[in-house]
């Protein structure tokens, strides 16, 4: 295998001197094992929540949307706030396995299975929100053009509500055909491990794999035709969410800086919730030696690098609208921040923007606590930060007479919770039933990351070996 | 199935061990009927002269395909099925129809090469290709050669390149 020259200060992504044979097997047995109680407590409390979620989605069926506390000013609630929300945590994922692979951080072989299960899971979540919302769900097929009885009459092409329906629904079969392609060739390991039914199982997931040289070089040139398709797609992704208030005539929401400034939240969010999930998860499937205090700390350098972003987004809109001597641009971000929401306002800040500082020092970086409450602030900042440009933007809006408050009902609060079971029931059912780190591609990376091969315990060289022998 | 292969191989433990086998075995001009590892190895597709794969060009005429689709499909729906005046912009408001022009590009390219990466290679839902051993989804790398026409003094060949080139293990097998 020709290596391409690794540097001596790159520290080792896999631990433990693993052979290939033991990559197997520690990645394959936490799906052929059956779960512990942890697991099945896990799976419990996300299936309530799951439940809770169901219910509450009926109600808001049955009675339409008046089981939520919105109004006439205030037509976006929880409901937006959550879509932005989960759509921005899913970025994280395709961030990982696409960019990282463009720019060939071998760091993103440890995280990016689990990182893309999280991206459609969450994509899940997030189109839930636009689907119920409009309040007639049975009629939501009218979104799509397709030819019919109504004239036929088209969708507003030129609307980016509509954008927004075409941007999520090709962000996630991309991310789906993109996961599942990488997953086929571990498909195939868990078939050849296995007996019976569950050989049956694997054998039709894996598609017919069997590791010809051909495949594996059509597989290549797959995921990277993919991870370069996939690159600017979750970047339009997110800048066509803020184009759903950016190209209003709202102030606070009018601004040009809505894109790229929408774009770094979703990264920050996503590697909060990556962080979140992988802190459990290494510990749970005992993975330390796959996903190691380096992946850590790299994705928390991810996370400075954007939540420091959004800090100065926050700053820029603030001067621009002072700068604007605009009085409504001015009022809408007085509003924001000394208004009635003054307390969202103040948590965003603290959340996005101060505590992710601390992750200057290394130390704090490294260490699994720090990291895992940090993850849990970053991921309610952000939600902060979408309640905050939606709600305390419309209760203000250009008739004092018409201003309002909102908080929200116990159904929108059941189908956020809602939400949060659909997403951690996959996650859970996915960590049964597929390797939760990618086996042929930690095997790929070994001989150029593994901890027998470089870094300060290194003792194999491994190319002089082989010169020896042949 | 009609076509049984006996094919004769060897199992290998250690990727560059395999690649050195792969260039003795083109040097000798021995017919390499496959080769299959566990993970994609660097530079096997060079040795065993495989062309580069053009799946991208499938990839760039689907992307054609869709961009054409979503950007035609606009301009005769907003010009010619049903004009409406949105917003005081012009019909044809080219702007704003590149979001879903560039959106429905992506979904046409992908979803067009992941078909034709299965299609082509024998690969699809509930498909069972015969394996040559269990392993070689875990820690074995395995060159294959078709016994089909060779006669016994090939194979005895093919049989001590496979041991000198570092085959741990060498195995018949009909598929």
């Amino acid at each position: 295998m020709s290596h391409s020259p690794v540097s001596p200060i790159r520290a080792p992504l896999v631990e433990g001197h693993k052979t290939y044979h033991q990559i197997t097997e520690d990645l394959s047995t936490p799906t052929e094992k059956r779960p512990n109680a942890a697991w099945w407590g896990a799976f419990a409390v996300a299936l309530t929540f799951l439940t809770i979620g169901v219910i509450c989605i009926v109600l808001t069926i049955w009675d339409g949307i008046t089981e939520w506390n919105l109004n006439r000013t205030i037509g976006w609630g929880w409901d937006i706030t959550n879509f932005v929300w989960w759509i921005g945590i899913g970025h994280a994922g395709t961030l990982i396995s696409a960019i990282l692979l463009l720019f060939r951080q071998k760091w993103r072989t440890g995280v990016n299975r689990a990182a893309e299960a999280m991206t459609i899971f969450a994509v899940m979540c997030a189109a839930l929100f636009p689907a119920i919302h409009v309040g007639r769900i049975w009629v939501v097929f009218f979104f799509f053009p397709y030819p019919n009885s109504r004239g036929p009459l088209w969708p507003n092409f030129n609307s980016p509500l509509l954008w927004d329906l075409f941007a999520i629904s090709t962000y996630f079969t991309v991310s789906l055909l993109f996961w599942y392609t990488g997953l086929v060739p571990d498909f195939a390991t868990l078939r050849d491990r296995s007996k019976g039914l569950r050989r049956k199982m694997y054998n039709f997931v894996s598609f017919g794999w069997t590791g010809s040289a051909k495949h594996w070089q059509r597989h290549e040139s797959l995921s990277l035709v993919l991870a370069g398709l996939a690159t600017p797609l979750v970047l339009s992704v997110h800048t066509i969410v803020s184009f759903d208030f950016a190209t209003s005539v709202i102030p606070g929401w009018h601004t040009t800086i809505f894109p790229p400034y929408f774009v770094a939240g979703a990264i920050f969010s996503g590697f909060a919730m990556v962080q979140t999930l992988m802190v459990i998860t290494r510990k749970v499937l005992n993975l330390k030696q796959y996903i190691t205090l380096e992946h850590i700390e790299s994705m928390n350098k991810v996370i400075l690098l954007t939540g420091t972003i959004v800090g100065v987004a926050y700053l820029t809109e603030l001067f621009i609208s002072w700068y604007s001597g605009y009085i409504y641009e001015q009022f809408a971000f007085f509003n924001r921040a000394l208004g009635p929401y003054w307390w969202s306002y103040f948590g965003m800040m603290l959340c996005n923007v101060i505590s992710p500082q601390l992750f200057w020092s290394k130390k704090i970086r490294r260490s699994v606590w720090w990291t895992f409450f940090m993850s849990i602030f970053v991921n309610i900042g952000m939600w902060f930060e979408r309640f905050v440009i939606i709600a305390t933007t419309l209760a203000r809006d250009y008739l004092p007479s018409s201003w309002s408050y909102y908080s929200p009902s116990w159904v929108e609060i059941g189908i956020f919770l809602g939400t949060l079971g659909i997403f951690f029931t996959f996650y859970l059912l996915f960590t049964r039933l597929a390797p939760v780190v990618a086996v042929a591609e930690i095997k790929h990376i070994l001989k150029s990351a593994g901890d027998q091969y470089i870094g300060k315990d290194a003792h194999h060289h491994h190319s002089s070996e082989i010169t020896q022998e042949s | 199935m009609a076509n049984h292969k006996d094919v004769l191989f060897g199992l290998y433990s250690d990727e560059e061990v395999l690649l050195k086998a792969v260039k003795k075995a083109k040097a000798a001009h021995l017919d390499i009927m496959d080769v299959f590892t566990p993970f994609p190895v660097h530079g096997l597709d060079e040795a065993l002269d495989l062309k580069e794969s053009r799946l991208h060009i499938v990839g760039f005429i689907f992307g054609l395909i869709g961009s054409l689709t979503a950007f035609l499909g606009m301009t005769w729906i907003f010009t010619d099925d049903w004009p409406i005046i949105i917003g005081g912009k012009p019909y044809w408001s080219v702007p704003a129809f590149i979001p879903i022009t560039f959106e429905l590009t992506v979904l046409f390219a992908s979803i067009g090469m992941v078909v034709v990466f299965y299609v082509i290679g024998g690969l699809g839902p509930g498909v069972t290709n015969p394996t040559l051993d269990d392993r070689i989804t875990d820690d074995k790398f395995c060159i294959a050669f078709d016994q089909h026409g060779m006669s016994d003094k090939d194979i005895d060949k093919v049989k001590s390149f496979l041991k000198d080139s570092g085959a741990e293990e060498i195995h018949t097998k009909t598929i």
